[in-house]
């Protein structure tokens, strides 16, 4: 297989955009991609959307993407894995770049949440219609059920879940394109409103619009189009059990750990390689799970190393530093798009107030319901 | 000069509290005085109706005018919540004040916003000489879904404009609406409840047009915020006029007076004329006084006001805002309300 690397990127802001609509997003971000190599000819797009059909009534985005970004003709299809289909999407258009079939391929996120749809409706058919779902419950109740499990095992606190919202607001106030740019303090997130028990409201992620795009092309080509190519080292996908109810351990995600232990291989690299990472904090459980899965904690001890500010910018190995899903936005199918811009942004030292000195190698973490699907992947800046 | 010859409000004297209606739903209470500034709203009693609200605030307005009402030549009711689809509300006001048959009248409806239109229209008929007096109202007994976030708001209440050319308490000296396809709230026909858009109701919405206009009457009129003494923007919450107003360079103190929407909640057509009401209750000679109303749809209407000599004394006349708010009230226990409200629905 041939290296291949991400030579352009381009991002909406995130947030409540109510003057642009699904397909104004996606060209919005392709754009910005595309004006940055001089628009040459794509071989193929991959779009990353979790359910334009039940937020705005849109399926078939391969093509309407393709047409309005003015390119109908090229080879385009939309990929899903729920909250996961950014991530997803780059590992389609990785394979496709690396396998010799293509060239140039876009791979773009998008998601419209904020036009009126039943958003915590539209999210839980991401998680097991017959087993969970039809029982009443919904994300945050799922996730809820996650940090209780990890709070039974670990001793982890409320103050633990808090310290990783504050950490992220912390981050998103120096990215410009977040949807939340304002810190947050311990108290605020502990006397927020319960959503679910022990999730309160700034514990969640929140409803965003927003779409992300990146350009891939084989490695040996890169200097084409940028003088700050970045390596796609490896990356790894896995799914775990559906139901929450039928996983071993609630408290772990084994999706990630696997997804992340297929990356570490494919890349050569290991945990304490890396020098900064976006993962998937849909819910401030869902961080500390995952820096346990992807072996950057032991089990029951990311909070520690929350506390303890080594993920926090500055520290040894910052996490979510443009705000995560929690301050950043979280539109769901732009999500893993957009980590890995972050991480692309920090790789080239273009992350502004938010760069990470001397960061050569990032990871971004993606994940779709309550852990079923998660996608890995790792960078290098070459 | 056309302006303000009489004004009145009125407000039910029934309440239900935050707490209550969380009690009852299973939600933070906290959150809710903490989050919307709402403590407790305004219920219509059983007898009670956007009719009978506006019979009482209509009759203030007469009483501090002093006028013959057979002189009043037009008379219009702006409400979300007429007691007939089919059949007008006006009709029956003009019977009661004695005003009439010689009268023109209309209902209007634009969700909130529908009590301003009707003082507007008001005034610009008196203003162009067509007729001499003309009554704008704005009264409404507000639906709110149980368990929306509405049902913290949506209350009962309303207020009465009486424009003329004599003896004018409040000069009328500028005008402004705003209005655009913004479609964030709404009930159709049939429907019990209205929906809305969620957040979609703010920025695009309330506070797009609220801004818009009010910033448009500023520079029409040349002021600027801090030449008001008091300014009252619509209130579908505690929050919003509060922030909209903060965003426009108004000071709280100049906002406080006409803020009811905490103790008396949101009465939609009847909201910042009721505020404007309270706030004539204390206005002194020459005061300048900013309304920016706001109705879903969406549209804003402004009026830059001036308080004359003669306002002080003909306010005794009649009951002012706070002697309602803060006078005789009865509490309800969410069982009541949903009596009172006819939430309680017999499926025979």
């Amino acid at each position: 297989m041939r290296d291949v690397a991400i030579v352009a990127t381009g991002m909406t802001p995130f947030g409540e955009l109510w003057h642009s609509s699904l397909r104004d997003l996606f060209v919005e971000a392709a754009r910005e991609v595309l004006d940055a190599v001089d628009h040459p000819l794509l071989d193929s797009i991959y779009v990353g959307n979790m359910s334009g059909g039940q937020f705005v009534g849109q399926e078939h985005l391969g093509p309407l993407m393709a047409d309005h970004l003015g390119v109908a003709g090229v080879p385009a299809t939309r990929v899903e894995s729920a909250c996961a289909s950014g991530g997803a999407a780059l590992r389609a258009g990785f394979f496709e770049v690396a396998s010799g079939a293509s060239d140039l391929v876009l791979v773009a996120g998008v998601e419209k949440m904020n036009d009126g749809a039943d958003v915590t409706g539209v999210l839980a058919t991401a998680a097991d219609q017959e087993a969970e779902v039809y029982h009443g419950i919904t994300f945050p109740g799922l996730y809820a059920m996650i940090a209780r499990a990890h709070m039974e095992k670990h001793g982890t606190t409320e103050g633990d879940l808090a310290t990783i919202s504050v950490k992220n607001h912390r981050h998103g106030a120096l990215n410009p394109k977040a949807q939340f740019r304002q810190e947050v303090s311990l108290e605020q997130v502990m006397t927020s409103s319960m959503v679910s028990e022990p999730l309160r409201l700034l514990h969640c992620s929140p409803v965003s619009d927003g779409a992300a795009a990146v350009l891939l092309c084989p490695l040996d080509r890169a200097r084409e189009f940028t003088d700050k190519p970045v390596k796609i080292r490896g990356g790894g996908f896995a799914t775990a059990p559906m139901a929450l109810a039928d996983r071993v351990d609630p408290s772990a995600l084994d999706a990630v750990s696997l997804a992340a232990a297929r990356a570490y291989r494919a890349s050569g690299l290991g945990p304490s390689d890396i020098h900064v990472a976006e993962v998937h904090d849909c819910f401030a459980i869902a961080e500390l799970c995952v820096l346990e899965a992807l072996c950057f904690a032991q089990p029951g001890s990311a909070a520690e190393l929350t506390r303890a500010g080594e993920t926090t910018l500055g520290g040894r190995l910052p996490v979510n530093t443009s705000g995560g899903l929690k301050a950043k936005g979280h539109p769901v199918g732009a999500t893993g798009v957009a980590q890995v811009i972050e991480i692309v942004e920090q790789l080239r030292g273009e992350a502004g107030a938010r760069q990470v000195a001397n960061a050569v190698i990032g990871l971004t973490q993606n994940m779709g319901g309550s852990g079923a699907s998660s996608v890995v992947h790792i960078f290098e800046r070459v | 000069m056309t302006g303000i010859v009489g004004y009145g409000a009125f407000i039910p004297r029934n309440r239900i509290t935050a707490e209550e209606i969380a009690r009852q739903w299973g939600k933070d209470p906290n959150a809710i005085r903490r989050g919307l500034l709402l403590k407790e709203k305004s219920v219509p009693g059983l007898d009670e109706d956007t009719i009978t609200i506006s019979v009482a605030a209509g009759r203030s307005a007469l009483e501090r005018a002093g006028i013959d009402p057979q002189r009043v030549g037009a008379l219009y009711i702006g409400s979300e919540s007429h007691p007939y689809a089919v059949k007008p509300s006006g009709t029956v006001v003009i019977e009661a004040l004695g005003i009439g048959p010689a009268v023109h009248v209309a209902d209007f409806e634009f969700a909130c916003k529908a009590g301003t239109e009707a003082m507007f229209v008001a005034f610009g008929l008196v203003e162009s000489g067509r007729v001499e007096y003309a009554m704008g109202i704005g009264a409404d007994t507000s639906q709110g879904a149980p368990n929306d976030a509405l049902e913290f708001s949506a209350s009962a209440g309303g207020a009465a404009y009486l424009f003329g050319d004599a003896d004018v308490l409040v000069d009328v000296l500028e005008t402004h609406s705003f209005t655009s396809d913004t479609p964030d709230f709404w009930r159709r026909e049939g429907e019990f409840y209205p929906r809305h858009g969620g957040r979609f109701t703010g920025e695009p919405a309330y506070f797009r047009h609220v801004s818009s206009a009010t910033r448009a009457i500023l520079e029409k009129s040349g002021y600027k915020p801090s030449d008001f003494r008091y300014a009252v923007f619509h209130m579908p919450n505690g929050k919003f006029p509060l922030s909209v107003g903060k965003q426009l360079g108004f000071k709280r103190e100049q906002m406080d007076v006409g803020w009811v929407v905490s103790t008396m909640g949101n009465t939609y057509s009847g909201s910042s004329p009721t505020g404007l009401a309270a706030i004539l209750d204390v206005a002194e000679p020459d005061d300048l006084i900013l309304i920016t109303s706001f109705g879903s749809g969406a549209g804003s209407d402004s009026f830059v006001l001036r308080a004359t000599d003669l306002l002080p004394e003909r306010r005794e006349r009649a009951p002012t805002v706070r002697s309602m708010l803060d006078g005789r009230r009865r509490y309800l226990t969410y069982g009541e309300y949903a009596k009172y409200r006819e939430k309680i629905i017999v499926n025979h």
